[in-house]
């Protein structure tokens, strides 16, 4: 009896002095437990990363980036003629060559968009899958991965209308695959492996698959301002003769609502097709077009929760 | 035997009762509202960590930036990368204290209307802030509220030129925190 007492006046006394510990505890650190707690939630959640690149596009491929979901975002494109017109040509501003087009996002993972140049006359349409997301905490990614397909199709009238003409002979198909990665807040860098199907070629010789490579990266100069650079490499043998590798640098500028790409290319064409395997200009020949991009974003679907 | 275990397992739990003097949440919220005759702009924030000593009368949050939700993707984006640099300045925190706590009887339900002045720190600036919170205590819960104006000027936060139609100047800040813990 007196030994049960002896062990509920201990443990009473335990108790007692627990409490009290308890109530020592200040705020502070009863706040600054709580954050430690939560930062240990956090590490067993994953963080995914955002805003790798301001828009969609890069310069004039694509970017890792999707329009989120139920966002449109309303692209409008120009590029003027080359620099090397010379005055009488208002160095290139007297020709220009615009694309407009819609890029929806459907979900957080996909997009779908179409779009039409003025260059050749020509209808794209793809959509955009990101495989993987780059992340932090409990599932850690190294990299953002994004599977870019795109259909085109040029509607220039037939060069023969006379001969027997078939409408695939004017489809273009690109597979695209989109190795991105956010370094810091302000630098991004990613890889563009490209695959270019041509229904119809214009020589026996010339081969219906093309190949590159594409890198392109940015780095912000300030909050809203980044310099961007996308370059590329066109795979000997699975090109055509007479082409350059693609070169473009630029600037985007955010201002709110709108982003604003401006940049010089070698690139004419402001599809996959046409700016990856048919650029031709030389940029030490001064074959440089300036342009723009202007991204115009709206959300119309209602965000999920 | 019995009737003394009891008396004793009784005696704590009084005892208990009388030092929960701190109650705290993980689950608070905070929202602010950004009104001008353009654009409404309204954000949300659940995971906000609260703490109350209903003793000294000392009250505490914190909050991470990044999970302020907004309507719009883009908005959150441009909340996070140029307002209030969230990369930079991952948390905002508040340390005040609530003045005259001896008029709050926490043993009965009731609402209390109370001063409370204390730090604000976000994106790296430290200001003083003084409001009046409402406490509520009800069913032996406690939770309490409060709502007042941040400058964002004050705090470094810049909005450029081609948005200050859309934003205002001073937005907003509610805040309500239902203590669901308690030690």
């Amino acid at each position: 009896m007196t030994s049960i007492k002896k062990i509920t006046g201990i443990a009473l006394s335990v108790l007692l002095y627990s409490t009290r510990l308890m109530a020592q505890t200040d705020s502070t650190d009863l706040l600054s437990l709580l954050e430690k707690e939560v930062a240990g939630d956090e590490k067993s959640q994953t963080s995914y990363t955002t805003a790798t690149f301001k828009t969609t596009r890069l310069i004039n491929g694509h970017t890792v980036e999707n329009a989120a979901a139920g966002v449109l975002d309303v692209k409008i494109s120009h590029r003027f003629g080359k620099l090397n017109g010379g005055g009488y040509e208002l160095f290139g501003l007297d020709n220009a060559s615009m694309r407009f087009g819609f890029d929806y996002g459907v979900t957080r993972y996909l997009m779908v968009g179409i779009g039409r140049s003025t260059f050749e006359k020509t209808y794209d349409a793809y959509f955009k899958l990101k495989l993987l997301r780059q992340s932090t905490g409990k599932r850690r990614m190294p990299f953002t991965l994004s599977y870019v397909p795109t259909i085109a199709l040029k509607t220039l009238k037939w060069e023969d209308p006379n001969r027997k003409n078939y409408y695939t002979s004017r489809l273009y198909f690109t597979h695209q695959l989109i190795i991105g990665r956010k370094f810091s807040e302000g630098t991004s860098i990613q890889l563009m492996p490209t695959y270019i199907h041509r229904n119809l070629v214009k020589y026996a010789s010339e081969s219906n698959e093309l190949m590159a490579i594409g890198i392109g990266g940015r780095q912000k100069i300030t909050k809203r301002i980044s310099i961007n650079a996308e370059y590329y490499y066109q795979v000997p043998n699975y090109r055509l003769t007479g082409t350059t590798n693609s070169l473009s640098l630029g600037f985007d500028i955010e201002t709110g609502g709108h982003v604003f790409q401006l940049h010089f290319t070698n690139s004419r064409g402001m599809n996959e097709r046409t700016f990856i395997s048919e650029t031709t200009g030389l940029w030490e020949k001064g074959d440089i077009y300036f342009g723009f991009n202007i991204s115009r974003v709206f959300t119309v679907g209602r965000r999920k929760k | 035997m019995k009737q003394v275990i009891l008396f004793a397992a009784l005696f704590i739990m009084l005892l208990n009762q009388a030092v929960a003097q701190k109650y705290y949440t993980k689950n608070g919220s905070i929202s602010f509202f950004s009104k001008t005759s353009l654009e409404n702009i309204k954000a949300d924030n659940n995971q906000v960590l609260s703490v109350l000593n209903a003793q000294s009368g000392e009250i505490q949050f914190s909050v991470l930036i990044k999970s302020f939700h907004f309507e719009k993707a883009l908005m959150e984006e441009h909340f996070n990368e140029n307002y209030l640099e969230s990369e930079k300045f991952p948390k905002a925190t508040f340390k005040g204290s609530i003045t005259d706590m001896g008029r709050v009887n926490f043993s009965t339900d009731g609402m209390y209307t109370v001063p409370v002045s204390g730090d604000l720190n976000m994106h790296g600036v430290t200001k003083k802030i003084t409001t009046t919170a409402t406490i509520t205590l009800k069913a032996g819960k406690v939770s309490a509220t409060a709502k007042f104006l941040v400058k964002l000027a004050d705090y470094n936060i810049s909005i450029p030129g081609i948005v200050k139609d859309n934003i205002a100047e001073s937005v907003e800040i509610t805040v309500l925190s239902n203590f669901d813990q308690k030690m």
